[in-house]
């Protein structure tokens, strides 16, 4: 017992929830800015396999690993672009468009990835980014190799956070995206086109969701395996509604969850006779806890999953 | 002379002709076994690489025809065995343990054609056989090197589910550890999925963190942690040397090339094959095999290692199989 609250003071636990967290920030301020605007976007899981195998194919073709995130971003902008022709101005239902979106971004992944890269025994490799510690900064005790000896995304992942709160709730832009999400019609009153903002927003927020996916392919690991996202994107959906949609809440919820991972997996180490399983279900467990503590004063975007048709009312 | 065609001059031409290809499949039955493999998995995924290979292998020396097909998601598993079967093939391969009850129907509504799959079950009826992956023995041996190389004498190994032959493997690598140090101590985490890197290294890391010198990767990204953290460890099913050169020092390498070889020498002699072809991945058979870096372990562990090895093939030692859950 007294081992299991000891790695609760370990610095290496803590680095390992950033690394955890990394894809799930991107991956739920992607889905939180499509939700403010008013689209739920069930994409995502495909989405992010399409981020992580074109991030790691633009990298082994020879591309530099800022290139492959670019690249990434643009492909979930892709994907996204489709989910929001689909869901948008031809008003299709959100869910079953999103899951087509996940089924076929995720086959379209593999497909690509097949015609393009040789079969061998293992997938190939690229040399992915390593961990940088940032100059004076990483020679603080404790805070320092925690926060400042991660690889670039992880930086990335939290200055969107910033970026994002700040668009959000402190600039004009941000304002009619959320506006959008709650009361379209106001937005078509102040002059705006409220479906632009929408296709503007899911563009955008599935962008992130590429960048999330890289990060698996070209800081956490150095292949891409088709089946590598494991579910991760499905933890975002739910991470927003724990967020009540607001990007600071996100990135604790992220947090949250890749502590309860970082600590399971070595909880598996020091308590013995609890069956592995216990710990492995945990975090999720223990997100499903605190989305039914948080989630009851969640404000859910208003016009959430109701597409805006002009003059109806 | 003329020429003259009359009716039953075309029917009977007729006739052969389309009784061609069947004669032809036929003639060649006998010497070419015509093999589909139904991959639940991409190719690369380091389980059905070793049987695609050798699949391969087996095809360029003349043994086998191969085709493939991968991902194929469980929903859609009997219908592709299905189609493989209608098209013709001798021997259907493939991994019924998400699908066992279906692929055993399939297999009994095609009785002419043989099946192998990778089952937690047994063989079923004439012509559905079954195989276990076994490379415990080779993990065994690999054991008995890192027993002397570690510090800490702490030994790690990260494993996907607690299936039996994932357990047996652990467990025969931790053998082979006691066998030439008594100190050791043992740390597993499972990481509840098959594919994984990026958690299987979370899982390498917090073992490094409590005192593991050396990890057993029985899942790939194990040794990714290895490497980040500079310490020793060791693959399964295939070579992660090359991958990982300063890391890896040996690997429970299997060859799935005897077990292909065994159900075609039975499919091409009439014999039944619903039977259990695991053996064919012992030692005994050139199923499984170590191979290591002489130069990352200590010469004086290697003769131990080499007398256990030859009492394993020789039949003298059988490493013990241990299907429990390690702790």
């Amino acid at each position: 017992m007294i081992e299991a609250l000891d790695l609760l003071m370990s610095e290496s636990l803590w680095a390992a929830v950033l690394r955890i967290a990394t894809p799930l920030i991107f991956g739920v301020l992607g889905a939180l800015l499509c939700e403010r605007s008013g689209v739920l976007n069930l994409g995502i899981e495909g989405i992010m396999t399409m981020g992580a195998m074109t991030g790691w194919l633009t990298v082994y073709l020879g591309g530099d690993l800022w290139m492959g995130l670019v690249i990434a971003a643009l492909a979930g902008a892709l994907m996204g672009l489709l989910h929001a022709g689909l869901t948008v101005p031809l008003g299709l239902s959100q869910h079953v468009s999103g899951l087509g979106i996940t089924l076929f971004a995720s086959a379209l992944a593999y497909y690509l990835y097949r015609l393009i890269v040789e079969v061998g025994e293992t997938p190939p490799t690229i040399e992915p980014f390593r961990p940088y510690a940032v100059p004076v900064l990483s020679d603080i005790p404790v805070l320092g190799p925690v926060l400042f000896t991660q690889t670039a995304p992880t930086y990335l992942a939290l200055v969107t956070v910033a970026v994002l709160a700040y668009v959000l709730a402190r600039t004009p832009l941000g304002l009619a995206i959320r506006m959008t999400g709650e009361n379209p019609h106001a937005v078509e009153a102040q002059g705006l086109n409220p479906n632009a903002l929408r296709v503007g927003a899911v563009v955008a927020g599935s962008a992130l969701m590429g960048l999330g996916g890289a990060f698996l392919t070209t800081a956490a690991f150095n292949s891409f395996f088709p089946e590598m996202v494991q579910g991760r994107g499905w933890i975002c959906i739910a991470l927003v509604v724990f967020a009540s949609w607001q990007p600071g809440k996100a990135l604790v919820g992220a947090l949250l969850f890749a502590f309860f991972d970082a600590y399971q997996l070595r909880l598996q180490t020091v308590v013995e006779g609890v069956p592995y399983q216990l710990f492995l279900m945990a975090p999720y467990v223990l997100s499903i806890v605190a989305l039914i503590l948080v989630a009851r004063r969640a404000e859910v975007p208003e016009a959430l999953m109701a597409p805006y048709r002009r003059g109806e009312r | 002379m003329t020429l003259k065609t009359n009716r039953r001059s075309l029917m009977i031409g007729a006739a052969a002709t389309l009784a061609l290809p069947a004669y032809i499949r036929r003639v060649n039955a006998q010497s070419v076994t015509k093999v589909a493999g139904v991959h639940a998995s991409p190719v690369e995924n380091a389980w059905n690489s070793r049987i695609h290979l050798a699949m391969q292998q087996a095809a360029e020396a003349g043994l086998i025809e191969y085709e493939f097909s991968e991902g194929v998601a469980a929903t859609d598993y009997p219908r592709a065995m299905r189609e493989y079967a209608e098209s013709g093939v001798g021997l259907v391969w493939g991994e019924s343990y998400a699908v066992e009850r279906e692929a055993r129907e399939v297999a009994a509504d095609y009785p002419d054609t043989a099946f192998l799959m990778g089952s937690s079950g047994g063989p079923e009826g004439d012509n559905f056989g079954v195989f276990g992956t076994r490379n415990h023995e080779a993990a065994y041996l690999a054991g008995m090197l890192a027993g002397t190389m570690s510090e800490s004498n702490v030994f790690g190994s990260v494993g996907g589910y607690p299936i039996p032959e994932v357990n047996l493997l652990i467990n025969a690598f931790r053998a082979g550890v006691s066998e030439v140090n008594p100190e050791a101590s043992f740390l597993n985490g499972f990481i509840g999925a098959w594919f994984d890197p990026a958690r299987a290294q979370e899982a390498a890391i917090a073992q490094i963190d409590a005192g593991a010198d050396i990890l057993f990767g029985e899942r790939i990204g194990t040794a990714d942690g290895a490497q980040a953290r500079g310490v020793k460890a060791i693959g399964s099913l295939i070579d992660y040397t090359p991958r990982y050169p300063e890391t890896v020092f040996a690997n429970a390498i299997w060859n799935y090339g005897p077990t292909i070889e065994a159900i075609v020498a039975d499919i091409q002699a009439g014999n039944p094959v619903g039977k259990d072809y695991t053996e064919f991945s012992f030692m005994e058979h050139g199923g499984n095999e170590l191979i290591y870096v002489a130069d990352m372990v200590p010469a004086d562990a290697i003769p131990a290692m080499e007398a256990r090895q030859a009492a394993i093939q020789s039949g003298e030692f059988e490493v013990p199989i241990d299907n429990n859950e390690p702790a």
